[in-house]
């Protein structure tokens, strides 16, 4: 994909890596292979756009968290907080402007859904910047203990969320122009779904890009690679660390508002189980690596949906048994970024 | 306390202060039924002796091998669901406990061995990352598969009749409390537990456990020694899981019920993280302190909450009914958590050892 091929262009002087394609089959052989299982065509068409618009919310919050780990190599626990803190902000903007969404307008419908998203992402990237200085900082280099206080984070932000919010779920209906389905042939297709994969390839092709194209994105590939050379040729590696905590954050809280509209409701237990979803995905992709996210959260989506439909006992488990059968095949994920 | 060298495994509190303190919460243990009568201290009693041995289990991972596991309420509910279905479809007999026995610890130990040998390869952080994923997994099948766990609702189930209540020994009359069924079944959990932490102690302190330590150490120095970092790290996590899953068949004999709360919920995870941090990592003794502590304060605290929080309320001060509101438990348990983490590393046995351990 474009991925690779940027990355060869900037170095063309320089012998070719060997592009790694087998991976980026995966999702589509998934697809494939389910279908002479789903009885009509209509119904895997439907399963599918299910299946990809789960998964591009799912990379949404997970690349946050695989960019992270592949730079600071800070395994943040507390990312799951940042996505169930994003949904509580955005119901926040959305709830009081209930007249605008329930309005059968996109314009009005969008004058409120814009603001919330970056009110959500506004917020959640300050956090985040405040939960990289004050609680990760003391403990870089130190997993043991990164592990036990960004999981300590994320239950006391729970907890807080409890605490403010309350024990109840908050019902967040979807705006009117994005309720109902589009009819092709006998599939039915639901809008917000569409505006998901969307949004999904918006963010994973402007991650790409920056990461290939731009000043910034080849020091955090630098980085990635050898975080003592970027700061020994005089780039100040933690101010690159805070800014892409705080984008990686921001990402959560995109993720969080976006699955809180998907629910069409929010509750803080969301956070804990959304990450271990994510940690599935990252884990599946290679820790590290954004293309290897980006599979990870459409193979594991579209199993999940596939196996909904056609065996529901079953689908408790495919995230499992999916992470399993990967690391079988490729013991450190299907992109394993760092020689870490 | 002669014999103290021999079951010690050579080693001792090494401090005044946590000697006298380990002898009070152990003679306290031993004779609870007849210290503290009736139903709640009891409980609470039986409560610390199961947690003192479950965190003594994950100190061996977490403070001994230096890894981290979210998956250890998994093995201990591999336990507690093991002994509760053998119970409720066998019938309350002795060899429906040692069936149900024979079954969990042998699965416990594959599940714990098929786990490290995926996760424990590559390192440490992968496998807290695995085990979270697995053992929310598990969690959900133990709440779904209702036709095996009996699902939310859990079993509950009747022991066999010389540890049921009705069963008297020695009426009120002669002792001044009643020897029933309850009493020999605190002591089947007392001694059980003790028996485990000794175990746990003399394998922390063999030839085993010192290279556990080298590998928390430096696993890189550790491998150039000529010793496996897999193999090691694998059997500490099968061992634990193993201790886990003996204790949380214990806990279900003594509730006579296994649910997803009481056996697999994740905030016992947390429990047993917060005792041994507290406690104090890498001690084994931090693990008696700690759940000590801990489930005191969980039972008598809590409640304390509660009363701050309706004074807050009546008071009519903003926000602090609702962070004092005994649900929120888990915030203060929290936020005492990472504090402990930055600023007691060696929790409260490192800290009475004044730091020479």
């Amino acid at each position: 994909m474009s991925a690779q091929d940027s990355a060869t262009d900037a170095s063309a002087a320089l012998p070719k890596a060997r592009r790694d394609f087998l991976p980026l089959l995966l999702p589509v052989a998934l697809g494939l292979a389910a279908l002479p299982f789903i009885p009509s065509s209509s119904t895997w068409v439907t399963l599918t756009i299910a299946g990809l618009a789960m998964g591009m919310m799912i990379f949404i919050m997970a690349s946050g968290l695989t960019l992270i780990f592949g730079l600071m190599d800070v395994l943040n626990f507390g990312h799951g907080a940042f996505i169930a803190i994003g949904a509580y902000l955005a119901t926040l903007v959305l709830l009081p402007l209930g007249g605008w969404m329930q309005a059968d307008s996109i314009w009005l419908n969008l004058a409120a859904v814009v603001p919330a998203v970056i009110v959500a992402m506004a917020g959640t990237a300050v956090l985040g910047l405040a939960f990289e200085r004050v609680v990760i900082a003391p403990v870089y280099g130190q997993h043991l203990k990164q592990i036990l206080i960004t999981m300590g984070g994320m239950i006391v932000a729970e907890q807080i969320l409890y605490a403010l919010f309350g024990p109840q779920q908050i019902p967040l209906p979807l705006p009117t122009s994005l309720r109902g389905s589009f009819q092709i042939g006998e599939a039915a297709i639901e809008k917000y779904r569409v505006v998901c994969v969307v949004a999904g390839l918006v963010v994973f092709l402007s991650m790409l890009a920056i990461l290939n194209r731009t000043r910034i994105g080849l020091l955090i590939r630098a980085g990635v690679e050898n975080t003592e050379m970027v700061e020994a040729l005089g780039y100040r590696i933690t101010r690159l660390f805070v800014g892409v905590f705080m984008a990686g954050s921001a990402l959560a809280g995109l993720g969080g508002v976006m699955w809180g509209l998907y629910r069409e409701q929010v509750n803080a237990a969301m956070g804990g189980e959304l990450l271990v979803l994510v940690f599935i995905v990252v884990i599946i992709g290679g820790l590290g690596s954004v293309t290897g996210c980006f599979i990870g959260a459409l193979l594991v989506a579209l199993a999940t949906n596939y196996a909904g439909f056609l065996v529901p006992k079953l689908a408790l488990v495919t995230d499992i048994a999916l992470m399993v059968a990967v690391l079988l095949w490729r013991p450190r994920g299907l992109y394993p970024v760092t020689s870490r | 306390m002669m014999p103290r060298v021999m079951p010690l495994s050579g080693d001792p509190p090494r401090s005044r202060v946590l000697a006298v303190v380990l002898i009070v919460i152990m003679v306290g243990l031993a004779f609870a039924p007849f210290l503290f009568p009736g139903a709640k201290p009891l409980n609470v009693a039986a409560k610390v002796c199961i947690f003192i041995a479950l965190a003594a289990s994950y100190d061996l991972l977490l403070g001994y091998t230096g890894v981290v596991s979210f998956a250890h309420t998994m093995f201990y509910g591999v336990g507690s669901y093991g002994v509760a279905i053998a119970l409720y479809s066998l019938g309350a007999r002795w060899d429906a406990i040692g069936l149900g026995l024979a079954i969990a610890l042998p699965l416990a130990a594959l599940l714990a061995l098929a786990i490290g040998l995926f996760s424990l390869r590559v390192q440490t952080i992968f496998f807290a990352m695995i085990t979270l994923a697995v053992a929310s997994a598990f969690l959900v099948l133990a709440s779904q598969l209702s036709w095996l766990t009996g699902g939310e609702d859990g079993r509950s189930f009747r022991v066999p009749e010389l540890l049921q209540p009705g069963t008297v020994f020695v009426p009120r009359d002669v002792l001044g409390v009643a020897v029933t069924g309850r009493t020999l079944t605190y002591y089947l959990v007392f001694v059980s537990c003790a028996l485990l932490f000794l175990l746990l102690l003399r394998v922390v302190n063999s030839p085993f456990g010192r290279v556990l330590q080298a590998i928390r150490e430096n696993p890189f120095r550790a491998e150039a020694l000529g010793y496996r970092i897999v193999i090691h790290r694998t059997l500490a996590n099968v061992l634990a899981a193993v201790v886990a899953a003996a204790v949380g068949a214990l806990n279900a004999l003594w509730l006579r019920y296994t649910g997803p709360d009481t056996a697999l919920s994740f905030n016992i995870m947390l429990d047993i993280l917060l005792i041994v941090v507290i406690g104090g990592m890498g001690t084994m003794y931090g693990a008696i302190i700690g759940g000590t502590l801990f489930v005191l304060a969980q039972n008598y605290l809590q409640a304390l909450m509660g009363t701050v929080s309706t004074a807050a309320g009546e008071a009519g001060l903003p926000l602090l009914p609702s962070l004092f509101h005994p649900d929120r438990w888990l915030l203060w348990l929290g936020i005492l958590f990472i504090a402990s983490v930055y600023f007691f590393p060696s929790g409260i046995v490192g800290k009475l050892r004044g730091g020479s351990g």
